[in-house]
C-alpha cells in the first residue's frame, strides 16, 4: 500500500511569492516523518504540495519534482484529483461535513466517487472506523451528525474519513493542535498503528510530539520574515533530537529560538 | 467580547485618578458610592439604550400592524364568500357583490412559478460561478451587472421588455411578457443571496473534499450546494415575494382579464395586484372596495404560505447540529 516520495529542488510559489526554496528529501515508506519549525517557514505549504493541496489557493505553484515511487505527480498528464486520492489529507481543525452523518462522513470520499454498493460501504466504513480507533465509540450511532461528536473523536472521524479511499500516503497537517492532551495522545497512538499500512507525514509544533510519534525528522527554517523557507536538515528522530549536524536545529530544539 | 462586568472595580483597588486621599482617609460610605458610580452610569447607559431600542421596534411595528389589521379588518369577510376561492370575476361589475378570485390567485401563483422556474437555476449558477470559479474580469464585471440590475427600478425592467419583445420582435403583451420582466427583478436577488449563503461555507471543507479526491464540480454540488442549502431556500423565497406583489411590469406588459387563463403566451392575463388595481378604480362603490380589499388580503397570504412552506423545507434540509 505504501509508497516512496521523492523530492528534488522543489521551489513553491504563491504568485510572485517565493514560499518555500530548494527542498531535497525522501519521505520512506511505511514510516512517520514529522516536519517541525516555527512558525511561517513553509512546513504546511510544502507539505500541501505532496498533494498539490497548494493549488486550491489562487497563484500557488511549484518548481521541482516530486516523485511517488515512480509516478511523477507534476507531469503535465497528471490530475491533481488522482494525486489526492493517492494522498490523502488530514487537518489541523476537525472537519467532518456537517451536513453528513458519521457514517456518511466515512463513506463521503467513496460516494462522491461514485461508489455505490450498500455492502462495499457498509465493510469499508467499519474497517476505516476500526483503522481510526473510532469504531467502539460510535458504531452504536453511526447515523447521528458527525459535527455532534467530541473533538478528538471528530478529528479521528477525519482520519477515518481520509483512509476509507484507501490512499497510499497520509499527509496530517499540526492534527493535534486543536486537540486536549488525551486526544492528542489518542491519535498519537492511531499515527502508530496507521504506518504499518501508510506513508505518514506529520506537521507539527510540538516538539516531545515530533520525538514520539516519528521516525525520521525534518526541521525547517527561514533566514527572516519575508525570506523562503528552507529544509534545514532531515535525519533519524533520535539523532535530531540528540545529535544534529546542523547548529540551528540544535538551537531550534533546545528552545533557544523559536 | 467585553461585558459590563468586565470594567467592575475589585473592592480592594482605589480607582486611579479617581481619588487623591489614600482609602483609609475617607469613610466607608464615601468610599463605596464613589466606586459605584461608574455602575449607576453605566445602568442609566443600559436603560437609555433599551428605551431607544424598544421605540424603535414599536416603530417600525406600526405601520405593519396597521396595514395587516385594515387588510384583516375589510378584507377578511371576502375569503369567506362561497365564491371566492373558485369563481372568477366574470360578469361581475363594480357594482355587483363578490365574485371569485381564482383566476388571479391561479394566475399570480402561475406566473411567479414560471418566473422562478427561469430566475432561480439562473441566480444559483450565477452566484456559484461568482463564488466558486469566478476570478479576474469576467467575475468583476458580472458581479457589476448584477448590482445595477438590483438597482432597476420595475418600471424600467417591464419597459425594456416591452421594447425589446414587444416593439423589437413584435409579440404582443401577455403573462408570459410580464414573467419575463419579473425575472430580470428577481434574478439579482437570488444571486445575491446565494453568494452570501456560498460564502459561509467553511473553505475548510472544501478543502477537506478535495482532499479526499473529490473534483470540483461534485465538492460544489454536493458540499457547497448542500451546506448552503437552507440559506439558499430563503433567499429564492425573498426573491419569489419581491416580485409576486410587483405591479408596474404587469400594467406594462399583461393586461388584466377577469376570466379564467391559463394560457401565459396570448391574451390578457389574470393577476392578483392587477384584481386590486382593477378594483381601486371604482374604490367609491363599497363592492370594489371590499373586493380590492379581498384581493390584498389574499396577496398576503399567498406571500405567508409560501414563506411557510419554505421554511420546512428549509429545516429538514438545515445542517443537523
Amino acid at each position: 500500500m505504501a509508497k516512496r516520495i521523492d523530492v528534488t529542488d522543489l521551489n513553491v510559489y504563491y504568485g510572485s511569492f517565493k514560499a518555500v526554496e530548494g527542498v531535497s528529501m525522501t519521505v520512506e515508506p511505511r514510516s512517520v516523518t514529522a516536519f517541525i519549525g516555527p512558525s511561517g517557514c513553509g512546513k504546511s505549504t510544502f507539505l500541501r504540495t505532496l498533494n498539490r493541496m497548494h493549488e486550491v489557493i489562487p497563484g500557488g505553484r511549484v518548481e521541482g519534482k516530486v516523485m511517488l515511487d515512480d509516478q511523477d505527480l507534476y507531469a503535465s498528464s497528471m490530475d491533481p484529483v488522482t494525486v489526492r486520492r493517492t494522498v490523502g489529507m488530514v487537518f489541523q481543525r476537525p472537519n467532518p461535513f456537517p451536513t453528513m452523518s458519521i457514517y456518511d462522513n466515512v463513506a463521503a470520499g467513496l460516494r462522491l466517487n461514485g461508489v455505490k454498493n450498500k455492502k462495499t460501504l457498509d465493510g469499508i466504513v467499519e474497517q476505516s472506523l476500526k483503522g481510526a480507533n473510532l469504531w467502539t465509540e460510535v458504531k452504536d450511532r453511526l447515523s447521528k451528525p458527525g459535527a455532534g461528536l467530541s473533538g478528538g473523536q471528530q478529528q479521528r472521524l477525519c482520519i477515518a474519513r481520509a483512509i476509507a479511499v484507501q490512499p497510499q500516503v497520509l499527509l496530517m497537517d499540526e492534527p493535534c493542535s486543536a486537540l486536549d492532551p488525551i486526544s492528542t495522545l489518542a491519535i498519537e497512538d492511531l499515527v502508530n498503528e496507521l504506518k504499518n499500512d501508510f506513508t505518514i507525514v506529520i506537521v507539527t509544533h510540538n516538539m516531545q510530539q515530533a520525538a514520539r510519534v516519528s521516525d525520521r525528522t525534518a526541521f525547517f527554517n527561514l533566514k527572516a520574515t519575508g525570506e523562503p523557507g528552507r529544509l534545514v536538515e532531515i535525519d533519524d528522530t533520535t539523532r535530531i533530537f540528540n545529535n544534529p549536524t546542523e547548529q540551528a536545529t540544535e538551537d531550534y530544539i533546545s528552545g533557544r529560538f523559536g | 467580547m467585553s461585558t459590563a462586568t468586565d470594567r467592575r472595580v475589585p473592592d480592594d483597588q482605589v480607582v486611579p485618578g479617581e481619588t487623591s486621599t489614600p482609602p483609609g482617609g475617607r469613610s466607608g460610605r464615601e468610599a463605596l458610592s464613589e466606586m459605584s458610580n461608574p455602575h449607576r452610569a453605566r445602568a442609566v447607559k443600559d436603560v437609555v439604550a433599551k428605551v431607544v431600542m424598544w421605540a424603535a421596534f414599536f416603530l417600525a411595528m406600526v405601520p405593519l400592524v396597521w396595514i395587516l389589521g385594515t387588510v384583516v379588518a375589510k378584507g377578511f369577510h371576502m375569503l369567506t364568500t362561497a365564491t371566492w376561492w373558485t369563481g372568477n370575476q366574470r360578469n361581475i361589475n363594480s357594482d355587483d357583490f363578490g365574485g371569485g378570485a381564482r383566476h388571479a390567485i391561479e394566475g399570480t401563483l402561475q406566473m411567479v412559478g414560471f418566473t422562478a422556474l427561469i430566475a432561480v437555476p439562473i441566480g444559483i449558477l450565477t452566484a456559484v460561478y461568482l463564488v466558486e470559479y469566478g476570478r479576474g474580469r469576467l467575475a468583476k464585471a458580472i458581479s457589476f451587472t448584477v448590482d445595477i440590475l438590483s438597482g432597476v427600478p420595475s418600471i424600467v425592467a417591464a419597459l425594456f421588455i416591452y421594447a425589446v419583445w414587444v416593439t423589437a420582435f413584435g409579440f404582443s403583451r401577455s403573462g408570459f411578457a410580464a414573467a419575463l420582466a419579473l425575472v430580470l427583478l428577481m434574478i439579482p436577488v437570488i444571486v445575491r443571496s446565494t453568494e452570501e449563503m456560498l460564502k459561509l461555507v467553511p473553505n475548510e471543507l472544501r478543502e477537506a473534499a478535495y482532499a479526499l479526491g473529490v473534483p470540483k464540480w461534485a465538492t460544489v454540488v454536493k458540499i457547497v450546494l448542500r451546506t448552503a442549502f437552507s440559506g439558499i431556500v430563503t433567499g429564492v423565497l425573498l426573491g419569489i415575494a419581491r416580485v409576486m406583489g410587483e405591479t408596474a411590469p404587469l400594467l406594462i406588459l399583461a393586461p388584466y382579464t377577469k376570466n379564467f387563463q391559463r394560457d401565459l403566451f396570448n391574451g390578457n392575463f389574470p393577476t392578483l395586484p392587477m384584481m386590486i388595481n382593477q378594483d381601486r378604480g371604482d374604490f367609491a362603490l363599497a363592492t370594489a372596495a371590499e373586493r380590492m380589499w379581498g384581493a390584498a388580503l389574499t396577496l398576503i397570504l399567498l406571500v405567508l404560505l409560501l414563506n411557510v412552506i419554505g421554511r420546512v423545507i428549509a429545516h429538514f434540509g438545515a445542517v443537523k447540529k
